[in-house]
């Protein structure tokens, strides 16, 4: 990348994280998820009352259905915004390549989301307090949950290129990043499995291997591995690809 | 400066654009004209790059625009139509992101934006934000991004539109002043304002270019008339017209 290259996308990042500061919608969706957060974990999985204090079944767990609904609800300004102010006829006759404009925007919910994970610390150190807990799996827990909120982010990314409509966007994200996360549940898979003809297993079995669950499971449990993390970085420059033909429909 | 060549556009089925070539040099300020929906914004749409045009080319100072967009576009400035603005920014921001986009930092953003602020007469609202401005400043702040880098093209897509006659006034004399050392293209529907602006004008219907010349030259295409006005009803047909016709 060219020096040029990366100052126009340092330039699209500053502004949209900076958008990001300047609006409520932040503040509400980080207060949401540390409270979905912690309400799941100490309420829900009772963290307090067991002796297990493993973050993989008590917290990570809960993660893919809060990305499920709070992912697209970040995602959704992203380029939904731009069509309906009409900026995006501004942007794209810049000289700025819609990669550029593409990954400096991505970028900026990324590190968003980011803040939000961070602010989860408190779990952390409550855990470390009461027992003594393995580093590995909560750092490939953390990883896990990061990859999989990036994943949901960039699905809404490439949906908002489509619409001028943040509405829209959210719900078509949420159903899309609900279907993606329910095809792999096993009791679902079986019972799909149970209900097919003979011979179609096979196919049910492949597409639930696209979803995001298996994926994200594996590396909470602390199995760092290589292959699941090429999968979900995979998801996000395919739909990043996406939102470059959204963007470029539009513009046709 | 702007090279147009047999630009076609076509939505669908419908043809927006049917074939357009027009040039215009440094020091020429090009009035576009036409009724509604005549392609007029599609067609600077496509110069500026925004819309892929179906076939045609279009070159801006020797770059072409297909093959090397980013280069064309760092010697284009562009207002579109309706102003867009970020509307969570202050104008000096806006400016800034604008002036950071188009490859300046530092100081030279700072001067750049102090400048034109200045063209603009946008100093009073620097600090506002975009949300709450009226829309005389809207469109002069949008106005402003668009020469933030003193560009050597310029297109702006109704620039006049929505100002009282003193901005109306202070924005045509301030596109005749640059157009000295530019190429400007510019659409509008107060023909007024060809004559006070520019220095030829071309007139587009159904996608067409029906008549190209000074605004004195086109005065003489319709035998008997005494304005642009009576030429401009006479040459673009009303849907009524056509309506009558049959």
């Amino acid at each position: 990348m060219s020096n040029r290259a990366i100052q126009n996308t340092l330039a699209v990042f500053k502004r949209e994280f900076m958008a990001y500061f300047n609006s409520p919608v932040f503040y509400v969706i980080v207060v949401i998820f540390l409270l979905a957060t912690n309400g799941f974990t100490f309420f829900f999985s009772r963290l307090l009352d067991s002796d297990d204090v493993s973050l993989a079944t008590r917290f990570f767990v809960w993660h893919p259905w809060i990305y499920t609904v709070l992912a697209p609800a970040v995602g959704m300004r992203l380029w939904s915004e731009e069509h309906r102010l009409g900026t995006i006829e501004l942007l794209m006759t810049m000289p700025v390549s819609p990669w550029q404009a593409i990954v400096g925007k991505f970028l900026a919910a990324a590190v968003i989301w980011l803040i939000g994970l961070a602010l989860t610390f408190l779990i952390v150190g409550t855990v470390s307090y009461l027992g003594d807990p393995d580093s590995g799996p909560i750092i490939s827990g953390y990883v896990a949950s990061y990859l999989y909120a990036m994943a949901c982010l960039a699905v809404t990314s490439a949906i908002s290129a489509f619409t001028r409509s943040q509405v829209v966007c959210f719900i078509i994200s949420v159903a899309f990043c609900l279907v993606i996360a329910l095809i792999g549940d096993p009791g679902l898979t079986q019972t799909v499995v149970n209900a097919v003809p003979n011979g179609m297993e096979g196919i049910v079995r492949f597409i639930s291997y696209f979803s995001f669950m298996d994926h994200f499971f594996e590396m909470t449990k602390g199995i760092f591995v290589l292959r699941d993390v090429l999968y979900f970085v995979s998801v996000i420059v395919v739909a990043l690809l996406v939102t470059d033909l959204g963007l470029r429909s539009k513009r046709a | 400066m702007i090279q147009v060549k047999n630009l076609i556009k076509v939505f669908g089925t419908k043809v927006a654009v049917d074939d357009v070539s027009f040039s215009v040099e440094k020091g020429e300020v090009l009035g576009f004209l036409g009724p509604n929906g005549a392609g007029k914004s599609t067609t600077m749409r496509m110069v500026t790059g925004y819309f892929r045009p179906t076939s045609g080319s279009v070159n801006l100072c020797g770059i072409d625009m297909l093959e090397e967009p980013e280069l064309a576009k760092q010697r284009l400035g562009y207002l579109p139509e309706n102003a867009p603005l970020y509307s969570d920014m202050t104008v000096a921001s806006f400016l800034g992101f604008c002036a950071e986009l188009r490859g300046l930092h530092g100081a030279a953003r700072t001067k750049a934006i102090d400048r034109v602020l200045d063209m603009c007469f946008l100093d009073s609202v620097r600090n506002q934000s975009v949300d709450t401005l009226s829309k005389g400043y809207r469109h002069r702040t949008c106005f402003a991004q668009s020469i933030i880098h003193d560009p050597d093209v310029l297109i702006l897509d109704e620039p006049t539109d929505g100002l009282d006659p003193n901005q109306k006034h202070e924005v045509r004399s301030m596109i005749k002043r640059m157009g000295k050392d530019k190429a400007i293209i510019f659409s509008t529907h107060i023909l007024e304002e060809v004559e006070a602006a520019c220095s030829r004008a071309i007139i587009i219907d159904r996608g067409k270019v029906v008549a190209d010349g000074t605004p004195e030259s086109l005065k003489k295409l319709v035998p008997g008339a005494n304005s642009l006005d009576e030429v401009f009803r006479s040459i673009t047909k009303p849907d009524t017209a056509v309506k009558k016709a049959a």
